[in-house]
C-alpha cells in the first residue's frame, strides 16, 4: 500500500472486479487468484475466453498457468528484477506511452537512469527466466492495451515489498495503463474487510480515510470531532508491538478477531510475547491459539449476527445484515468496545445501532462522506464517494492521480533477507489453499472443507524428492533458523526445484514458526514469502 | 440508440438490435417454456422447448437462438407449437422419476413448471427402467443421474462461468451423461466444488446435501476473502440453512466459491463458539458475567498509560467495529498503537 501511496497517492485497487472483463491483457504477478480470490479468478478466465492475453508471473505452476499465454516462472523474491527488465525492454523498443508520461507523471529522468544502470543479462540470472520470455511478456503487456495488472501477497510479503509495488506502478505509468477501463494496478486484498479496516484507521499512523495524525489540521479536526487531545506520536505495527511486549514497554493488549500466533512470522516469538504480557484481553468468536493465552476473553458475534458494512478489494462498501440472533451471550464487537469505553468514563460511545456509527464515519471521513445505510440498501458504493449525490468511483486516477502527478520512482534490485545456503539449502514460500482460509479459525470448523484439505502438505518438486529419498505422504521435519515443524510430503511439479511451498492454515503444522520476520522498512510487512529451510525425513 | 420493432402474439414491442426472441418475449412479460436457457449462459438451443412460429420462416425456430429482425411476427402460443413442445416433454418424462412429492426439488423444479404450463397430466410413453448411478462423493452436493435431463446447463456453467471444465457430456445418444474426465467420481476430478452448476440445475440432478427450505432470506456480504461477494442467507427457525449468491452486487454478479456457498453455517453455528465471557482464575479460563468481565477490562486498561497499551483490530470485523476500536484506542486509551493483519 505504501508503494502505491508514494507513486499514485492512493493505495487501493485502481479499477474494479468486473473491469477486468474489458482488459485486452491481464498481467498477474504474485497472486494465485483462482485459489485465493476464486470469483475474480472466474473473471480472469472469462476475459481470456473472449481473447484477452494473460501473462502469469509466479514461481509456482498455479491453475491459471493453464489459461496463460506466457508463464514467467521467476525465483521467489526476484520480482523487481523481472519488472525492471520488462520496463527496460519497453523503453528500448519504444513501446512506452510518451504523452502519458509527459502529461500525467513526474520524476521520469531519475527512473530512466536507474533502468540504464540495470543489465538485462543480470535479470536473467536473478529471475531464472530466459530473456526471450521476458521480452515476449514486455511486448505483450505494452502492445495489447488496455492492460491490467493484478497482484497480491506474493508481491507485498517481502522485505522489499514496497519496491515490488513501486516497480508495478512504474510499469503501469510507463505504458499509460492507468485511469482507464480495462487497465490499472489492482492489489487484491486478502481478507473480507482488510480494505475497510485500513479505511477506518485501524493503522498506527492514520485515522479513518488515511488522514495523517501527524498533520496539525487533521489532529485539530479529530480533537474537535471527538472532544479529546489526539496523541500525535505514530503508533507501532503488529510486528513492532510483539517486540515491545517482549521488551516490557507494552504491558497491556486488546486483541480483536485475530490469531497472530499462526498468522505472524516467527510464531515462537509471538507466543512468548502473548504468554508474558501483564494484561491481555481477547475478543473473538472462537478460542484459538492466541486467545487461549488471554486473561479475559470476550465473545464477539460472527458477521451473520450483526449489522454493519464491509469494504471489498475494489473499494465497494456493502451491507452486512443481521441474519440470526447472537449465539449464546455473544455481543457485536462495536457494542463490546463501546461498553468498555463507557465504563472508562468516555463520551461519544453511546451508539444504539451501527447505522449511527456510519453517520459519524461519513462526517469525519471525506472518502466515505456520501455513504449511508439508506443508500447502501439500494446497492454498494465504491469510495471515493464524497457527498450524498456522488455515485461512487469505479476507476481511480482518471483525470489526474490522487497525489496530482504520478511519481516514477527509481529502483534497485535487492535480494530477499535470507537466501538458501549450505545449512538451509531450500527456499520456502507460503500461500493459501482454496478450501481453507488464513489460520483456519473459520474454515476448519467446516467438515466438508476439511475433507478437501485437512492437513498441511509440503509441496516439493520430484527432483528434490528423489534427491532426499522422499515419497508422497512421508512425514518430514522442515527446519529454519527460527524453528521446526512436521508435515507430510506432497510431490508436485507445481514448484520449481529448490523451492517448497506450504500454507499457514494448520495449527498442527504452524508454518509461521519457520518464516522470517524481516520487515519491509516502509510498509512493515514481514517477508513471509521467502525464507531458507532444510528438510529431514522422520 | 435505434430499436427494432417486432410483434409477439399480436403485441408490438421494441427491442435493441441483437436481442433474441426469447429475451424479447421475457422482457415483454410473455412466458416461453425453456429448460436449457440461463441468463448467464450463451444461447444453447438444446431443449427445443422454446420453439415458436415466425411468419415467413420454415419450421419452428428456437426462440433462444433466433435474433430479432425488423418487423418480425412471432407466435408463441399456437396449437402446432404446443404439440411439438408436449412431445419433447413426453420424451423427457419417459426417462424421469415420477416421485415429485418426495423430491427435494418439489415446487422448485423447472420441469414441473414447464409440464404444468403445457398441461401434461399423464405419461404418453412407457417408462424406461434403466437405473443410473448416483455420485455421492462430494461432501456438499450429490449428482443423481436419474433426474438429469441433459439440458447441459451444468456443463456450460463449468465452461463459460467458472472456466474449470470439470464436467462434460460423455458418450452418445441414449447413453449420453454428464461426467468427469475418465468418468471418475466428482471428488477425483478437477471440480472446485463452487456449486455454480448446482445453483443452475433445473431439476433434482445436482442438489446440495442437507438442503432445508428456508422460511426467510437476508442479503449480506461473505466473510472470507476480499472479493466481497454478496449472498442471501436462508434462515429457518433462527438458523442459517442455505446460502445463495446474490445477483444484486457487481462484486460477484451472483457467483460464489466453495467457501462462501458451503462454508458459512458450519462455522457460524459451531458448538465451539464462545458464548460467554471468560476470566482467567488460577490459570484456567472460567465463565463469568458480562458485568464482571467488562468492569475488569475497563479497570485494568485504565491503570496503564497510552504508550503501554497496544490494540490489534480485525480485518474480519465490520467497518463500524473498526472505526469504534480505533476511536477507542486514540481517544480513550490515548495511543496510536493500533494495527491489524493488513500485511498478512
Amino acid at each position: 500500500m505504501a508503494g502505491l501511496a508514494t507513486t499514485f497517492g492512493s493505495g487501493a485497487m485502481t479499477n474494479s472486479n468486473n473491469d477486468l472483463l474489458g482488459a485486452n491483457c491481464i498481467f498477474s504477478i504474485g497472486s494465485n487468484t483462482t485459489e485465493t480470490h476464486p470469483v475474480i479468478g472466474f473473471n480472469i478466465k472469462k476475459a481470456t475466453r473472449s481473447g484477452a492475453k494473460l501473462i502469469i508471473a509466479n514461481p509456482r505452476h498455479i491453475e491459471l498457468v493453464r489459461y496463460a499465454d506466457i508463464w514467467l516462472q521467476h525465483t521467489p523474491g526476484s520480482d523487481v528484477a523481472l519488472l525492471m527488465a520488462m520496463m527496460k525492454i519497453i523503453l528500448k523498443e519504444g513501446l512506452h506511452d510518451n504523452s502519458f508520461i509527459m502529461q500525467r507523471c513526474e520524476n521520469f529522468k531519475p527512473f530512466k537512469q536507474s533502468l540504464d544502470d540495470f543489465d538485462l543479462t543480470t535479470a536473467e540470472t536473478i529471475t531464472g527466466v530466459p530473456l526471450g520470455q521476458i521480452v515476449e511478456a514486455a511486448r505483450m503487456y505494452a502492445q495489447n492495451g488496455p492492460s491490467a495488472i493484478l497482484y497480491a501477497m506474493g508481491i507485498t510479503q517481502h522485505s522489499h515489498g514496497t519496491d515490488n509495488v513501486i516497480a508495478i506502478a512504474n510499469l503501469a505509468m510507463l505504458t499509460g495503463n492507468i485511469g482507464k477501463p480495462g487497465s490499472g494496478v489492482n492489489p487484491l486484498r486478502g481478507q473480507n474487510n482488510v480494505q475497510g479496516a485500513c479505511d477506518m484507521g485501524s493503522l498506527p499512523n492514520v485515522c479513518s480515510g488515511y488522514q495523517k495524525i501527524s498533520e496539525p489540521s487533521i489532529k485539530q479536526k479529530f480533537n474537535v470531532a471527538w472532544g479529546i487531545n489526539l496523541p500525535t506520536e505514530e503508533g507501532l505495527s503488529i510486528t513492532e508491538m510483539i517486540d515491545s511486549i517482549l521488551q516490557g514497554r507494552i504491558k497491556a493488549l486488546y486483541l480483536i478477531g485475530e490469531n497472530p500466533i499462526l498468522s505472524d512470522p516467527d510464531a515462537g516469538h509471538v507466543r512468548k510475547a502473548l504468554s508474558t504480557i501483564e494484561f491481555f484481553v481477547a475478543q473473538d468468536i472462537f478460542i484459538n491459539e492466541s486467545v487461549e493465552l488471554a486473561h479475559v476473553v470476550l465473545p464477539g458475534t460472527s458477521f451473520a449476527e450483526k449489522d454493519g458494512t464491509f469494504t471489498n478489494t475494489e473499494r465497494r462498501v456493502q451491507r452486512v445484515r443481521k441474519a440470526i440472533d447472537p449465539i449464546g451471550y455473544s455481543r457485536p464487537d462495536w457494542l463490546i468496545t463501546c461498553q468498555i469505553a463507557q465504563r472508562m468514563g468516555a463520551k461519544g460511545f453511546d451508539f444504539e445501532q451501527p447505522s449511527q456509527i456510519m453517520d459519524e464515519i461519513a462526517k469525519v471521513t471525506p472518502s466515505y462522506g456520501g455513504i449511508s445505510y439508506k443508500r447502501l440498501d439500494k446497492g454498494g458504493l465504491q469510495w471515493p464517494c464524497p457527498d450524498l449525490k456522488h455515485p461512487g468511483t469505479s476507476i481511480l486516477h482518471t483525470q489526474q492521480f490522487t497525489r496530482g502527478k504520478g511519481r516514477f520512482m527509481p529502483l534497485r534490485y535487492k535480494p530477499p533477507a535470507e537466501l538458501p545456503d549450505k545449512d538451509y539449502p531450500m527456499m520456502l514460500t507460503t500461500g493459501r489453499n482454496l478450501f481453507q482460509f488464513h489460520t483456519g479459525t473459520m474454515s476448519r470448523k467446516v467438515a466438508g472443507l476439511n475433507s478437501f484439505k485437512g492437513e498441511e502438505e509440503v509441496e516439493i518438486h520430484p527432483k528434490d524428492a528423489e534427491r532426499l529419498f522422499l515419497n508422497n505422504g512421508d512425514k518430514v521435519k522442515v527446519i529454519s533458523r527460527r524453528g521446526e515443524i512436521t508435515a507430510r510430503i506432497k510431490i508436485s511439479e507445481a514448484s520449481s526445484p529448490g523451492v517448497i511451498f506450504m500454507t499457514f492454515h494448520f495449527a498442527e503444522s504452524p508454518t509461521n514458526i519457520l518464516t522470517n520476520p524481516a520487515l519491509d522498512p516502509i510498509s512493515k510487512i514481514p517477508e513471509l514469502k521467502v525464507c531458507s529451510v532444510k528438510i529431514s525425513k522422520i | 440508440m435505434n430499436y427494432l420493432r417486432l410483434n409477439i402474439n399480436s403485441r408490438e414491442i421494441k427491442v435493441k438490435p441483437g436481442t433474441t426472441v426469447l429475451q424479447a418475449a421475457q422482457a415483454s412479460g410473455t412466458y416461453i417454456p425453456t429448460l436449457c436457457a440461463d441468463p448467464d449462459l450463451k444461447p444453447h438451443g438444446g431443449c427445443r422447448l422454446c420453439i415458436v412460429e415466425v411468419k415467413g420462416m420454415r419450421n419452428m425456430p428456437t426462440a433462444c437462438t433466433t435474433i430479432v429482425s425488423e418487423d418480425m411476427v412471432v407466435n408463441t402460443e399456437t396449437e402446432a407449437v404446443h404439440k411439438e413442445r408436449r412431445s419433447v416433454i413426453d420424451l423427457i418424462i419417459a426417462d424421469h422419476p415420477m416421485d415429485c412429492l418426495t423430491c427435494i426439488k418439489n415446487q422448485r423444479c423447472e420441469l414441473q413448471d414447464v409440464a404444468a404450463y403445457l398441461g401434461i397430466t399423464e405419461r404418453n410413453l412407457p417408462r424406461t427402467i434403466k437405473q443410473k448411478p448416483i455420485d455421492d462423493s462430494n461432501p456438499f452436493f450429490t449428482f443423481n443421474h436419474n433426474y438429469c435431463i441433459l439440458c447441459q446447463r451444468c456443463t456450460r456453467t463449468c465452461d463459460e462461468i467458472t472456466g474449470v471444465n470439470a464436467i462434460e457430456i460423455i458418450n452418445r445418444g441414449y447413453n449420453s451423461k454428464v461426467s468427469t474426465f475418465g468418468d471418475k467420481p466428482l471428488m477425483e476430478s478437477i471440480c472446485k466444488s463452487c456449486g455454480e452448476c448446482v445453483a443452475r440445475c433445473p431439476v433434482a440432478a445436482l442438489v446440495a446435501k442437507n438442503s432445508i427450505m428456508p422460511t426467510s432470506k437476508i442479503e449480506t456480504t461473505c466473510p472470507y476473502c476480499g472479493v466481497g461477494c454478496m449472498m442471501e442467507l436462508g434462515i429457518r427457525n433462527g438458523k442459517i440453512v442455505s446460502v445463495e449468491g446474490s445477483r444484486s452486487s457487481q462484486a460477484n454478479n451472483g457467483r460464489l466459491c466453495v467457501k462462501g456457498r458451503y462454508g458459512i453455517a458450519d462455522f457460524v453455528q459451531h458448538p465451539e463458539r464462545l458464548v460467554q465471557p471468560l476470566l482467567r482464575k488460577s490459570n484456567t479460563l472460567i465463565e463469568t458475567s458480562w458485568e464482571e468481565a467488562l468492569n475488569i477490562v475497563a479497570q485494568k486498561l485504565s491503570a496503564y498509560s497510552g504508550d503501554q497499551i497496544a490494540v490489534i483490530a480485525s480485518a474480519k470485523c465490520t467497518n463500524e467495529d473498526n472505526y469504534i476500536v480505533q476511536k477507542f484506542a486514540r481517544s480513550v486509551l490515548g495511543t496510536n498503537n493500533i494495527d491489524h493483519c493488513a500485511r498478512l
